[in-house]
Parts: structure tokens; sequence; C-alpha cells
């Protein structure tokens, strides 16, 4: 059992939570995920490892279905019942001089270790951050420390630019140039930013985030296809370089239980009103 | 007059369709003397020869009919110590029954159902080895809790050591737990097997994935292991290299099997896991994966399910039983034939193209070769289930600088010495997919050359 030692609400979506796990934290670097499950049936959740320090690892979840609900139902002092990490490999750190981050939504999380890293290095550091509106921007404050600029993009435009963070991003090379390029967020969005990336010659790097089980290789479930070869998210990655991802095959991959998804999301609605 | 090989009950072959029970129902007290009236207690006994943990058959045997039947499981238990997990999924007509007297001229005594007798007799009735245990004050720590993992972690504890186990998965077992269905090796015999090991005094971490959680080196120095065992299995599925083999729909065995035994989808959405197999399912493959694949489609409500198979019905490597059982539940066997494509619809699997074979010249396995025809077959599929065999999961070799491995990526050993002073290895991270007692005596047997190894480096 791994104890909640705080948890801090982001937005009506997403939730922060440091879990007590000092073995975890011991060989954690920038790009590792965990494994958790809430409890003794449930089902195996990869989470990025945003932060950690000596006791414990920091992880941020949005509550989108069923098993992120009932984690979000747990509070500080409650136990989760399986946590095992750090898995993946560490994210590849490139010798370069200056880094554009794009995060969409809850990629903010997954991003955070990524450029805090390179700003380590002393790498110039930019950051494009998007969400659906204003309170969907996260980790701010925390970005704030270290990026030298950062640009936000909402979709209702109740912060910064209204539009995709493509679309603004589109407008800031014009006048800037950066050596590399990280995307994180919904699929989608990092397949648009690999598409327009390319045409300025910028390398990207993604993090990918199919499907998993057990997370060490042994399934097969996160399997993507790179380039025409096939790699598995959870040990070859989950940072690869974004060129060449069938991201469309990957969309396919990750909604393949919608609809078994959906009827979990029922059972838990049915028992909370009940 | 000559008494034939007792028959062991079967669950009905219809009802057993839609559940996930035990299809043998084993042997009553009364069939189990029956059976063991028919060995021959031969001078130089072959079925120990043939065991790969030597287990003394003949003494057992001799104990059931002499009705000191806690002996006999004593007698058992001694050279292996799971034993009602191997009693149900060892392949004992390759092994102790295929070198039986009896069954040369008639059928041979049923060997692995007497041990599985002997076994749940144990469980059932709480019947215990007291193994007394001298410690040495020495640890060492043992990689994975499949079966060459327990079987080393057993033989350790008995020679002294602390023993520590490390386990990936949330569960303790390895193959047993995420593999092996419930209707040939039910989850609660796993459970109360290790739960004697844990009695035994040895140490049981889950949730730690040696090379990533902890390193080999972290192990000897913030541990102090005097050696270590790496018993990690072959954990990584192997693919077809085909077009289309990434389309949803197209699972490895280790995906659909995990999914159903380990997170028990097929208690969707009670177990919030789920498993999609549609109506008609593919399962390429001949081996016991592939038999355990399709029969546990079948019963999470496919409608129709079919072996792929390059080869013909004799050369099929799954264990004989399970074979048998697979043709009784409808499952139904498309031989000499080769996949080369899925074909799919905005990346959804919908179609499995084949090409028929033909059966050549034997090759080094003895059996036929398949060789091509340039024919090719079309089946209409919802979903399929790659069964072509494992390789050593990679993470180890990955994350341990000195460990040579070869191109197959299998841990290379001497005596089961890796190329790491203290650390040994065995089972399928060695061998490659192999069996689960293949494992046990491997995990066993290296236990001798550790203790020498520890001991001459004091």
């Amino acid at each position: 059992m791994y104890k909640i030692l705080s948890k801090k609400k982001l937005n009506n979506d997403v939730d922060l939570m440091i879990i007590e796990a000092p073995l975890v934290a011991k060989n954690t670097k920038p790009g590792h995920f965990i494994i958790l499950r809430v409890n003794e049936e449930g089902e195996r959740i990869p989470l990025t490892i945003v932060d950690s320090d000596k006791n414990s690892v920091t992880i941020i979840y949005q509550k989108l279905g069923y098993s992120t609900n009932l984690l979000g139902t747990l509070s500080e002092g409650d136990y989760i019942f399986d946590f095992v990490g750090p898995l993946g490999k560490a994210a590849h750190i490139r010798d370069v001089k200056s880094v554009i981050g794009i995060a969409g939504g809850v990629g903010a999380a997954p991003l955070f270790p990524q450029l805090k890293e390179y700003k380590r290095r002393g790498v110039n550091v930019d950051l494009v951050l998007g969400g659906r509106s204003k309170d969907y921007l996260l980790l701010i404050d925390e970005y704030k420390e270290f990026c030298d600029n950062i640009y936000c993009c909402t979709d209702d435009g109740s912060f910064g630019f209204k539009g995709f963070v493509t679309e603004f991003a589109l407008d800031l090379y014009r006048t800037k140039r950066y050596d590399q390029a990280i995307a994180i967020g919904p699929l989608i969005m990092m397949k648009n930013v690999v598409l327009l990336n390319e045409k300025y010659d910028l390398p990207t790097d993604v993090s990918l985030n199919p499907i998993m089980i057990d997370g060490t290789g042994m399934c097969g479930n996160c399997r993507v296809t790179i380039h025409g070869k096939t790699f598995f998210a959870c040990v070859d990655g989950p940072d690869f370089p974004g060129e060449g991802v069938n991201f469309d095959e990957l969309m396919t991959r990750q909604k393949y239980y919608e609809e078994e998804e959906h009827i979990c999301n029922l059972e838990l609605m049915i028992n909370e009103n009940s | 007059m000559k008494i034939p090989r007792v028959k062991m009950e079967l669950l009905d072959s219809f009802t057993r369709q839609s559940n996930f029970e035990e299809v043998s129902c084993g042997f009553t007290l009364g069939q189990s003397k029956l059976e063991a009236s028919r060995c021959l207690d031969c001078k130089n006994p072959r079925c120990v020869t043939a065991c790969p943990v030597h287990i003394n058959i003949p003494l057992f045997i001799k104990q059931i009919i002499t009705d000191d039947i806690n002996d006999a499981y004593f007698t058992l238990y001694k050279d292996n110590i799971l034993p009602a997990i191997c009693g149900r999924v060892c392949p004992q007509e390759k092994q102790c029954e295929g070198a039986c007297i009896v069954g040369i001229k008639g059928e041979s005594v049923a060997i692995g159902a007497l041990e599985r007798f002997l076994g749940d007799h144990a469980l059932k009735n709480d019947v215990r080895v007291n193994d007394a245990i001298i410690e040495n004050g020495m640890n060492v720590a043992v990689v994975g809790s499949g079966p060459a993992g327990l079987a080393n972690a057993a033989s350790m504890r008995r020679l002294g050591y602390g023993v520590t186990i490390y386990e990936a998965l949330h569960e303790f077992g390895g193959v047993l737990k995420y593999g092996i269905p419930d209707f040939r090796l039910p989850k609660d015999i796993v459970e109360e097997e290790i739960n004697r090991l844990k009695d035994m005094g040895i140490n049981f971490l889950k949730n730690v994935v040696i090379g990533k959680t902890i390193t080999i080196d972290q192990l000897f120095k913030d541990y102090g292991y005097k050696a270590i065992f790496l018993g990690s299995g072959a954990g990584l599925p192997s693919s077809l290299h085909l077009p289309g083999e990434n389309y949803s729909g197209v699972y490895y065995a280790n995906e659909f099997l995990t999914r159903v035994n380990l997170m028990k989808s097929r208690n969707f959405p009670q177990s919030p896991t789920p498993v999609r197999t549609g109506d008609n399912v593919a399962v390429v493959g001949g081996g016991n994966v592939a038999m355990d694949a399709a029969r546990t489609a079948k019963r999470l409500g496919a409608k129709n399910v079919f072996i792929l198979y390059r080869r013909d019905m004799n050369s099929l490597p799954a264990r004989l039983d399970e074979v048998h059982h697979a043709i009784d539940e409808g499952i139904d066997f498309r031989l000499l034939l080769n996949p080369v494509e899925f074909i799919g619809k905005d990346y959804l699997i919908n179609r499995v193209k084949c090409e028929i074979m033909e059966l050549g010249e034997e090759d080094s396995s003895g059996r036929r070769r398949p060789m091509p025809t340039g024919k090719f077959n079309y089946y209409d599929i919802d979903s399929c289930v790659i069964s072509i065999g494992q390789k050593p999961n990679p993470i180890l070799k990955d994350s341990t600088k000195d460990l040579v491995t070869d191109k197959w990526g299998r841990i290379v050993v001497e005596d089961f010495q890796t190329s790491i002073p203290g650390v040994f290895a065995g089972g399928d991270v060695v061998s490659g997919a192999a069996t689960v007692i293949l494992a046990m005596g491997a995990g066993k047997d290296a236990s001798p050359y550790m203790d020498k190894y520890i001991k001459s480096n004091l």
C-alpha cells in the first residue's frame, strides 16, 4: 500500500497527488512513468512521474474514465493499492541550445520534468501551453519558475491566445527559431504539431500514451508503429521522435475499448447515486 | 486381469464453454489407489530420470498403495514444491509418463493425475512439510516469482539462506497467474502453493521491477545480497512481422491472457479491465498458449474460434489433453495455413489472409517442414490472437551493462552462472519459452551452484 501524502485539485478534471514511494523515487529520471492500481480489482493505470524527491513521487491525472475517477475519490492520507516504477526509458535530453515545449491539457504534466531538466542544463526553454480554458492551463506557476517565455492558448479565449497551440506556434515560428521541440498532449495535437514542425525542420519529441497493462514489455498492448517498425511504448518509450509515428493507428488503438469504458462509467454513476 | 488406466472425470464440454471452472476434476482416493496399483515398481525407474526435478515417483506411488497419503506427499514435496500445479500443467506424456514401461504395451501409469491428487490432498487437509531450516545468516535475491524463481527460492531457503523474491507485477506466480487460465489451473491453487513458501520464511515483494526500481548493482551494493538468481521468464511476445499486425483487434496471447487471467476481465465490469473478442476469433499457433487463448475466447462468448496452424494435427506442440479438450469445446483446427497479412479498415482488423501450406521434408525438429504453395485463403475475423511463442523480456539485459545474452536475448550461462559473478539464471530467460517444470528444474538445480559460489567467496 502506498500513502497519498498530499492531494491538490488543479481544476475540475485534474488532480495532483504526492505518493509516498521511496523505492520508486530512487531511480526516477525525467520521462519515467509509474503504473498504479487504485484497489484490489483495479485496472493498471500508467501515469508519468511529474516530480520526485527522496521519499515521494508526484503524479497528475485527468479524471477521464472509470479508474481515474475512482482514483479521484481518494484523499490525502488514503492508500493506493499498487504502485510500481519507474518504468520506461528516461527521456532523451538532447544536446541543444534552445527548446520549445508544447503542451496540450494534462500533457503539461509529463512535459514538466523534461523542460525542467533542459533548463537545469542551461538550455533556453520556451513553452506553449494550451487548454480548453483558463482553468485547464496546468502548472503555470511551476513553469514560470524556470521557463524563459510562456505563451498560453485557450480554445475559448479565456486566457492568452484564442485557438490551438499549432496556430500559435505557426505564428511564433515567423520570428523565433528553436533547435528542438517537445510536444505532449492529445494524440491529435501531437500529430498536428509534428506535421507543422516538419515544415520548419524542427525535430519534435513526443510522449505516447497508448493503453498498457503490465508496462514491462510483456503484453504488447502498447505497441506503436514508427516508420513502419513496431515499438513497445512501455519499454522502448514512452518518448519517441514524433516524425514517422503512425498517430492514426494509435488513435484507433486508444479508442478500442471506448464502449467498455462507457459501461464502466455508468456503473460508477449508479454506484455513486445508490 | 490387467487394470486399464483410470480415466479422470471431466466437466461436461458444453457446460464448460460458458465458464472458467476447471475442466479436469481430479482423482478420488479410490481412483488414485487403483491407478497406483498399475505401477510395476521398475528396478530402474525411467520415470524418475525423465522427470526434470527427479521426483521419487515409485516411492510415492507405493505410499499411495499402502495408504500413507501424507508420506506420499512428503516424498513428492521434497523434489517438487508445486505438486498441485505441476500435476495439472506438466506435459507428462513427454516426461514421466512418456518413459513409463507400462506405456510400451498399454497406457502408461497416470503419474500426473496421482501427483495432482497428492498436491490437492495436502492443500485440502492442510498437510504440511516442516522443513527444518538452519539459518546461515546470509541473504540471496530471486528475480521473478514464476516457476523458476519459486523453485530456486525454496531450494536456497532449505539451505539456510534468507530469500527475498522480487516480482514486477502485482501478484505472485508469473506465468502461472497471468498466462495459464483458471480452467486449466485454478488461481486459488497457485495462491495456496505459493503461500506455503511464504510460511517457509521466504519474503515476497511485489511491484518491484529489477533493472528499473532496483538495479542488479544496487541489489548487491545497497542490499548486501550474496548472490542473485534471475528467473524473469520469457515475457516478450514473438511477432509475426506481418502487415496490419498493429491493427486494433490483433492481440498477442500475452495481452489477451493477461487481461483475462491477471486482470480478471472475464468479470467485467466488476473488474474494470475490459477484453473484446467479437464473434469470430483466429488464434495463430499450435502450442499450449494457443490452446489456452482459443478456449478462453470461446468462454468469453466468441461464436467461432479457430486455430490457424502451419503444420498438421500431429505436429501440434501443445499438451495432448489440451488439444482434446479444445476439440471437445468446439475449437476448429484449420491446419496447414500460414497467416501472411492482416486486413482491416481504418486500422481495425476484419480479415486474415493465409497461405495454404503443404508438408515437405523432415526438419531439424523431426517434423515435416511446412512449404508454401502460392495459394491463399481469406477468413473474416473480429479479432486475432497471436500465440507463436515468447522471448526473454529485455529489461534486465537493457539495464545491466555486463549481462551477456545471445542473439535471441536469452541470458548466457555456464552452470547457471551468468557473465556477472554472483548472478545466476535459469528457466525461460535462459532456455527461451519452455515448460513450468523445466523452469522449476533449472531453479532447483541452480541452488547448489549458488551455494558453492557464496561459500567459496566468504
